[in-house]
C-alpha cells in the first residue's frame, strides 16, 4: 500500500508536480501558484513516501488520509493525485473551468482522493480530529490523519479550538503540517499579523512540536515519516513546521506575496517550466 | 393537551434510543449538554460523546470529521451559537461536503425568556433554509422531536432540528412518527389556513377554536418540514381557504413565512399574513410575556386571520 520511494524519486515526483503546478495554473488563467509551490515537497513526501494508500482504492479503510486545510493549494494535491495515479492527467488541464472534476478549492464530491472539501481556512484541524476520532472509535489505530495548513491560516482562530481539542482527547493519529512560507496575501505575515514562534504557540497548546526544512527531501522523510511514532512516544500529538519558500522552484516567484494568487503569463511560464527542467512529459 | 414538555427534553434520551438500536451515532457538544440534555447520552455513551468546549466551530468542524469517517454526528449548543457562530463551518465544510452532521441546537426563539436578544435565536431557519442539501425541520412538540430526530439519524445528509427550551403542550398522541417533507393537517377548515411550525403549533390550533367561536372556519397545518416544504399540501390548503397566515416563532424574514409565500407566489397567490418577530431582536422576560410582547399568541394568529380574509373578499 505504502508507495516507498527513494528521496530522488521523490526529487523527481516533487519537480513533475512543480511542472503540473505552472501549467495547470497558466492553463488556468487563475489560482495560487506561491503556496502550491512551497508545499509541494512536503506534499510529494506524504504522497511519495509517507502515506499508505492506494490511489486504486481511494476508499480503502486502511489507508491513512490527508487533509489539504490550506486549500487554496489544491493544484499541489491535484498534482500528486494525478501523480500517484487517482485520475488521468489529463485532467489537469481542465483545472477551474466549467464541468471540471478538478474545482477551485478542492471538493470531494467531485475529486477522487479528496477526503474532505476545504477552501475556507482553518478548518481542516478540526474536520482531522474528527476522522481521527472516528478511526479511532472503529479501532482502526495504524492509519494516521495527517493535515496541511499553511502559516498564515493559523491567524484563524478555529485552529486553536482545534489545537486544544486535539492535545485534551490525546490524538496521537492526527499529525499537523505547517507550511510555513511567512507570507499572505498582503503581504509579510510578520508584518499583515505576526503569528510569533509557531512552534512554541503549539507546544503551548500541548502539542510536540518539530521544526525543519520543508524543502530537503531527506529531512521531510525522516521527520514525516516518524511523526506518528513519536506522538505516539511522547503521548501527544505531533505538529511539523516546515520552513519553506513561497514559489520554491520558480525563480520570479519565490518570496514574492505578489504571486499568492497570480497565474504566470505564457511566457512567464515557459521560462518557470525550463528552470523547472519540465519537458514533454507534462501538460 | 394538559402535558407540556420541552422539545429539547426528547434530544438526549432519543440518542441514547437511536445508539441502543445500534446506529452509529456520537455526538459533539459545546459545553451545554445539561441545558442541551445530550449529557443523557454522555452518561450512557462516554465514548461517542465528545466536548468541544466553549469552540462552536470546532464542535462542528469535529463533528464533521467524525461524519467524514462514517459517523452519524450530531451537534448540540444553542441555536444562536450552532448556527450563526459556526456558519461557515455548517456551509462550507458540512453542506458543501454533503456530510451526515445533524445540527440539533435547543434554546431557539424567544421562550428562551430572561436569557435575553442576545440568546433568543431568530434568525436560524433563514439561514439554515437557504443551504443548499440542508433539510430544516420544526417539531411542534417533544414526541414530533423525538421522531424528528430519527428522520434525521436515517437519513443520509445535514439536517437542522430546531428544539426549544421552554415546555410547551404535547401536540401529537404516543407513536406520531415524523415523516419529512411533509406538512400535517391537524384541524379542517374552508375559510382560512393557519400554517404553523413548532411552538406555534399549538397556538394556530387554539387561534382556530377562538375563530370558530366567530363562526371563522381555519384550517391548521403543521409544516414541521420547512426545507424541502410540502408544497402540495400548502397549495391545495389555500385553494380551499383563499387565505393563509403563517405562524413562526421567527423572523417574518427568511422563515416559515417566507418559506410559504415563495410556494403561493409562484403556484396560488391568496392574501398572506406573517405573525412572527417583526424584524427586531428579543428581550428578557419571561417565556410568556414575551410571545405576547412579540403578538405570538392564539389572539394575535387569529387576528391576522381575519385581517387575510377581508383582504381576501
Amino acid at each position: 500500500m505504502a508507495e516507498g520511494r527513494s528521496p530522488d524519486e521523490l526529487r523527481e515526483l516533487a519537480r513533475r508536480m512543480r511542472c503540473d503546478i505552472v501549467s495547470m495554473l497558466t492553463e488556468a488563467g487563475s489560482g495560487h501558484p506561491g503556496g502550491s509551490l512551497s508545499a509541494a515537497d512536503i506534499v510529494a513526501t506524504l504522497y511519495g513516501s509517507v502515506l499508505r494508500h492506494d490511489p486504486a482504492q481511494p476508499a480503502l479503510p486502511e489507508r491513512d488520509r490527508f487533509v489539504l486545510s490550506k486549500g487554496h493549494a489544491a493544484p499541489v494535491l491535484y498534482a500528486a493525485l494525478a501523480e500517484t495515479g487517482y485520475f488521468d492527467r489529463t485532467h489537469l488541464g481542465t483545472l477551474r473551468k466549467l464541468g471540471s472534476i478538478l474545482q477551485g478549492h478542492p471538493d470531494c464530491k467531485k475529486t477522487p482522493g479528496v477526503e474532505v472539501s476545504t477552501g475556507s481556512l482553518g478548518q481542516g484541524l478540526a474536520i482531522s480530529n474528527g476522522m481521527a476520532l472516528s478511526l479511532r472509535l472503529d479501532g482502526m489505530m495504524e492509519p494516521t490523519v495527517y493535515c496541511l495548513l499553511g502559516d498564515g491560516e493559523l491567524q484563524e482562530g478555529e485552529v486553536w479550538e482545534a489545537a486544544m481539542f486535539a492535545s485534551h482527547h490525546g490524538l496521537t493519529n492526527v499529525v499537523a503540517i505547517v507550511d510555513n512560507n511567512g507570507l499572505q496575501i498582503d503581504g509579510a505575515c510578520s508584518e499583515v499579523m505576526c503569528l510569533g514562534e509557531i512552534a512554541h504557540k503549539f507546544a503551548a497548546f500541548g502539542w510536540e512540536a518539530v521544526e525543519c526544512d520543508g524543502h530537503d527531501i531527506g529531512t521531510l522523510v525522516r521527520v514525516l515519516g516518524g511523526a506518528r511514532a513519536r506522538a505516539e512516544a511522547g503521548g501527544k500529538p505531533v505538529v511539523v513546521v516546515c520552513s519553506t519558500i513561497k514559489g520554491k522552484g520558480v525563480s520570479f516567484m519565490q518570496g514574492l506575496a505578489d504571486w499568492h494568487g497570480k497565474t504566470p503569463t505564457a511566457e512567464q511560464a515557459a521560462t518557470a517550466l525550463a528552470e523547472l527542467g519540465c519537458n514533454g512529459e507534462v501538460a | 393537551m394538559g402535558e407540556k414538555r420541552a422539545t429539547r427534553e426528547a434530544f438526549g434520551a432519543t440518542l441514547v434510543e437511536l445508539a441502543d438500536a445500534g446506529m452509529d451515532v456520537v455526538v459533539v457538544e459545546a459545553d451545554l449538554s445539561k441545558s442541551t440534555t445530550t449529557a443523557t447520552f454522555e452518561k450512557a455513551y462516554p465514548a461517542r460523546f465528545f466536548n468541544a468546549g466553549i469552540a462552536e466551530q470546532n464542535m462542528i468542524g469535529t463533528a464533521a470529521g467524525l461524519a467524514v469517517g462514517g459517523k452519524i454526528a450530531f451537534t448540540g449548543s444553542f441555536a444562536v451559537f450552532a448556527t450563526g457562530r459556526a456558519y461557515d463551518q455548517v456551509r462550507n465544510t458540512v453542506c458543501y461536503s454533503g456530510l451526515d452532521v445533524k445540527l440539533c441546537p435547543t434554546h431557539s426563539g424567544i421562550t428562551v425568556g430572561p436569557d435575553g436578544g442576545s440568546h433568543q435565536m431568530l434568525e436560524d431557519l433563514a439561514l439554515m433554509r437557504v443551504l443548499p442539501g440542508m433539510r430544516v425541520l420544526v417539531p411542534a412538540d417533544a414526541r414530533a422531536a423525538a421522531s424528528a430526530i430519527r428522520v434525521a439519524a436515517a437519513t443520509p445528509g445535514p439536517f437542522y432540528v430546531r428544539l426549544g427550551r421552554a415546555a410547551v403542550p404535547l401536540v401529537y398522541d404516543e407513536g406520531f412518527e415524523f415523516e419529512l417533507g411533509r406538512a400535517y393537517v391537524l384541524r379542517e377548515g374552508t375559510d382560512v389556513t393557519l400554517a404553523a411550525c413548532g411552538v406555534m403549533v399549538e397556538r394556530a390550533l387554539a387561534a382556530a377554536e377562538l375563530l370558530a367561536a366567530e363562526g371563522v372556519s381555519a384550517e391548521v397545518l403543521d409544516v414541521a418540514t420547512i426545507k424541502p416544504i410540502d408544497a402540495d399540501t400548502v397549495v391545495a390548503s389555500v385553494a380551499r381557504t383563499g387565505a393563509v397566515v403563517t405562524c413562526e416563532e421567527h423572523s417574518i424574514i427568511g422563515g416559515l413565512g417566507s418559506a410559504v409565500a415563495e410556494v403561493i407566489g409562484e403556484q396560488r397567490p391568496v392574501p398572506l399574513r406573517r405573525v412572527g418577530v417583526r424584524d427586531v431582536f428579543g428581550t428578557s422576560g419571561d417565556p410568556e410575556e414575551l410571545m405576547v410582547h412579540y403578538g405570538l399568541t392564539a389572539i394575535d394568529i387569529a387576528a391576522a386571520a381575519r385581517e387575510a380574509i377581508a383582504v381576501r373578499a
